[in-house]
C-alpha cells in the first residue's frame, strides 16, 4: 500500500521503536525563543547534560520584545530580564540566536522559512503551537512543550506515538477576495476546534496547489486551532523556488540533489488517510469569528448563529455580541495585521494594494506589525510602507506583538479588534480585548471604513487575488 | 517528576468547553524563567474582576476543594506553554478530568506528574452532577487499574493511557533519562542517514 506525505517524513525519521511504547523520532531543525526556553536550559542545567547538537538549534526574541524603539532598553523589567536569558543561555551553549537588532530577528514562524531552515521532509519542533506553520514546505513542523525542548537539547530526539493521518482536499476556485485565511477559517468553522486532535493533517487539492507559499503557510499556521497537531501541504515546484537561493537553502549540485528527494515525497495514489473532508472553493467567503474560539466563525454576510448551550452563551456575552446579529457593519475601533499567522510580505501587498489611496477611518486604530526585520526592509522598498503611513496605519517593528499582548500591545477592555492572528480567546489580545478574526484584506477594509464590510462587494474593481 | 500510583480526593467542577491555555495561564504572566510560582495566577482572569476575588468563580468557592479538576470537554486546547500544566501542579491539582484533551496540553501534563484522565460524555456530566449536589464527594483515579470511581456512586469508568507514559508515571521517571540512555541509536541514525 502507498504511503501518505506524513508517513513518508517520519518514517525517515524513527530511531527506533520501544516496545509496546512511543517511538524515539529525530528532530533535524529546533527553533527556540525567549519566553518557553529558559526552564529547558536551567533543566539540563540542573540534570548537567549538554546540548546534543547545537548547530541544529536556531534561537529569536519574538513573543516578548516592544514593537517600537527595538534599540533601546526594553522598559518592562521582567520582559528585559526573560530576553537577556535567552541571550545569556545561548551564549553560554553557543546556540545561534537572532535576537532583538539583527536584521534576521522576528517571529520564529516568519524567520526561519524566510531564511531557507526549513525545508522539505524535514522534521522541525519549537516550543510554541504554531510551529505547523512550517508544513506548508512539506516538513513535519509542531509544537512542543518546554520539558520536550529540554528532551530535543539533550537528544535532538522526542519520544512520539505516530499520529493519525486526515487529508483536507479543497477543489475548485476561490472567489475573488476569498483569501488563504478565509479558507482555513471555514474549514475549522465547519470541523470544530477539536476535530483535529490526534492527527497530522494534509491539505489537497487545487486550491492549495494555486497558492503561494505565504499562502500554504497561513493554513497549516491554524491546523492547530482544529486540534491538529500540525498540517502538511505537499512540496512543488512552487516550494521548491521559494527554497531556492534563501540564506540557508542547500546550493549547487546540493540543491538539485535535494530537490528529486522532495520530489519522492508527495502522497501516494494508493495511500488510504484515517479521515478525509472535502470542500468546494466556491462555497468559501470571506470569514470573520465573532466567539471566543476559532472554529465560531462565519461568513462575512452571516448571521451569528443560535444555540442554547452554556458555554456558547458564556462565549457571546464575553463578545458582547447576541444571538442572530451580523456582524457586517458593526462598528470597530482597532484594526491589526501581523502575527505568524498573516505578516509576511504577500499580506501587507495585499492589505496595500486595497488600502492605496485611501485614508483610515477617524474611530479606528490600526497597527502594521511585520514578521521580521526582513519583511519590514521589503515593506519599505516596496513603498509599501509609505502607503501605509499616508493612511494613517502605525508600522511597527517586528515581533508577535497584539497577537498575544505579552507586551504593550494591547487592545483596551471592550473594546473589538479585527485581528489577523490565529486565536480569538478571552483576553488573548489583552485583558477584556474583543477579538475578531479575519484576513488581512477585511482587516484593512474594516480600518478603512471604521466598520466590518463585505471586501466581495469592494473589490471587484481591484485586481485582487 | 513525583510518581502517581491512586488519588482519593474530593474535586472541582469547572463545567466550561474548550479551556484554553490562555485561560488557565495569562499571556502576561509568562515572564518568569523558573516553573514556580505560577499556581497563583491560575484561571487569573476567571479568578479576579477589578482587582477583587470573583466569588462566582468556583475556586474562589470553599464548599468545592481537592486536588481533582473536573472540567468541560477539550480541555487545554490553544498553546504549547507548558506554564498550563506548571500552574495547574502549582495550584495543587494531581488530575484533571474532561472528556477530551488537547494533544500538546496532555503530553505537557503528563511530563509534570499531572494526570489528564478522559472520560466519556455521559460520565462526565454525572460526574459533574453528582459533585455539585454534594460537594462532600470523594473521587478515585486508580492509575495502575487505570480506573476513575466515584466514591458511594456507581460511576466508575476505565481510561486508557500509553503503556510507556503510564510507567513514567508509577516510577516518576521521565523522558530526558530515556531519550539520554539511548544515545547510541541516534548517533547510529545519524551515521546512517543519506540525505
Ligand atoms: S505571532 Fe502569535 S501565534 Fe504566532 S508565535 Fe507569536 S504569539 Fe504565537
Amino acid at each position: 500500500m502507498g504511503k501518505t506525505l506524513f508517513d513518508k517524513v517520519w518514517d525517515s525519521h524513527v530511531v527506533h521503536q520501544v516496545e509496546n511504547g512511543p517511538q524515539i523520532l529525530y528532530i533535524d531543525k529546533h527553533l527556540i525563543h525567549e519566553v518557553t526556553s529558559p526552564q529547558a536550559f536551567n533543566e539540563l542545567e540542573e540534570r548537567n547534560i549538554p546540548l546534543f547538537r547545537k548547530e541544529q538549534i536556531v534561537a529569536t526574541a519574538d513573543h516578548n520584545v516592544p514593537t517600537k524603539d527595538q534599540h533601546l532598553p526594553i522598559q518592562d523589567l521582567l520582559s528585559k530580564k526573560q530576553v537577556e536569558m535567552l541571550t545569556e543561555n545561548c551564549d553560554k551553549h553557543g546556540v545561534t540566536l537572532y535576537g532583538l537588532g539583527h536584521p534576521y530577528q522576528g517571529i520564529v514562524h516568519v524567520m526561519a522559512p524566510e531564511l531557507g531552515i526549513t525545508q522539505p521532509g524535514m522534521t522541525m519542533v519549537c516550543g510554541d503551537s504554531h510551529t505547523s506553520t512550517h508544513g506548508a514546505f512539506g516538513t513535519i513542523a509542531f509544537g512542543i512543550g518546554t520539558s520536550q525542548v529540554a528532551q530535543v537539547f539533550a537528544s535532538q530526539c522526542l519520544l512520539l506515538s505516530k499520529p493519525k493521518s486526515m487529508r483536507i482536499t479543497v477543489n475548485g476556485k476561490l472567489k475573488k477576495g476569498v483569501l488563504p485565511k478565509d479558507v482555513i477559517l471555514y474549514i475549522i468553522a465547519q470541523l470544530g476546534t477539536n476535530s483535529g486532535t490526534g492527527y497530522f493533517v494534509e491539505y489537497a487539492g487545487d486550491v492549495f496547489e494555486n497558492m503561494t507559499m505565504e499562502g500554504r503557510m497561513t493554513v497549516c499556521n491554524m491546523s492547530i486551532e482544529m486540534g491538529a497537531r500540525g498540517g502538511m501541504i505537499a512540496p512543488d515546484e512552487t516550494t521548491f523556488n521559494y527554497v531556492k537561493g534563501r540564506e540557508f537553502a542547500p546550493k549547487g549540485e546540493d540543491f538539485n540533489k535535494k530537490v528529486s528527494y522532495w520530489k519522492t515525497l508527495p502522497t501516494d495514489a494508493d495511500a488510504t488517510f484515517d479521515k478525509e473532508y472535502t470542500f468546494d472553493a466556491a462555497d468559501i467567503a470571506p470569514m470573520v469569528t465573532y466567539g471566543t474560539n476559532p472554529g465560531m466563525g462565519i461568513k462575512i454576510t452571516e448571521r451569528i448563529p443560535s444555540k442554547d448551550d452554556v458555554s456558547f452563551e458564556k462565549s457571546l456575552e464575553y463578545m458582547g455580541l447576541q444571538k442572530g446579529e451580523k456582524l457586517l457593519g458593526k462598528q470597530i475601533n482597532y484594526v491589526f495585521i501581523g502575527s505568524c499567522t498573516n505578516s509576511r510580505i504577500e499580506d501587507f501587498r495585499i492589505a496595500a494594494e486595497y488600502i492605496k489611496g485611501k485614508q483610515k477611518a477617524a474611530n479606528v486604530n490600526a497597527l502594521i506589525v511585520p514578521g521580521s526585520q526582513q519583511v519590514a526592509q521589503q515593506i519599505k522598498e516596496e513603498g509599501i510602507q509609505a502607503v501605509f503611513e499616508d493612511a494613517g496605519f502605525e508600522m511597527r517593528q517586528s515581533g508577535c506583538s497584539a497577537c498575544l499582548g505579552m507586551n504593550e500591545d494591547k487592545i483596551p477592555a471592550g473594546e473589538y479588534c479585527v485581528s489577523t492572528s490565529n486565536r480569538n480567546f478571552e483576553g488573548r489580545q489583552g485583558q477584556g480585548a474583543r477579538t475578531i478574526l479575519a484576513s488581512p484584506l477585511v482587516a484593512a477594509a474594516t480600518a478603512i471604513a471604521g466598520k466590518i464590510v463585505d471586501v466581495t462587494e469592494e473589490i471587484k474593481e481591484l485586481e485582487l487575488v | 517528576m513525583e510518581k502517581f500510583t491512586t488519588l482519593t480526593s474530593r474535586a472541582i467542577p469547572l463545567p466550561i468547553e474548550n479551556i484554553d491555555t490562555d485561560q488557565i495561564i495569562p499571556a502576561r504572566f509568562l515572564k518568569a524563567i523558573s516553573k514556580a510560582g505560577f499556581g497563583e495566577n491560575l484561571f487569573r482572569d476567571w479568578r479576579y474582576k477589578d482587582g477583587k476575588e470573583n466569588a462566582d468563580f468556583v475556586l474562589n468557592n470553599t464548599t468545592y476543594q481537592g486536588k481533582i479538576l473536573v472540567a468541560g470537554d477539550n480541555f487545554g486546547c490553544g498553546s504549547s506553554r507548558e506554564h498550563a500544566a506548571w500552574a495547574l501542579t502549582d495550584y495543587g491539582f494531581k488530575v484533571i478530568v474532561s472528556s477530551y484533551f488537547a494533544d500538546i496540553f496532555k503530553g505537557n501534563a503528563l511530563n509534570n506528574g499531572l494526570l489528564p484522565v478522559q472520560v466519556s460524555p455521559e460520565v462526565l456530566k454525572e460526574m459533574l452532577s453528582v459533585i455539585k449536589a454534594n460537594p462532600q464527594t470523594n473521587v478515585i483515579v486508580n492509575l495502575e487499574e487505570q480506573y476513575i470511581a466515584v466514591e458511594g456512586t456507581g460511576i466508575k469508568e476505565s481510561f486508557e493511557i500509553d503503556a510507556y507514559k503510564k510507567m513514567c508515571l508509577m516510577n516518576g521517571y521521565d523522558d530526558i533519562d530515556f531519550l539520554v540512555s539511548n544515545k547510541d541509536k541516534i548517533e547510529a541514525f545519524e551515521a546512517s542517514r543519506t540525505i
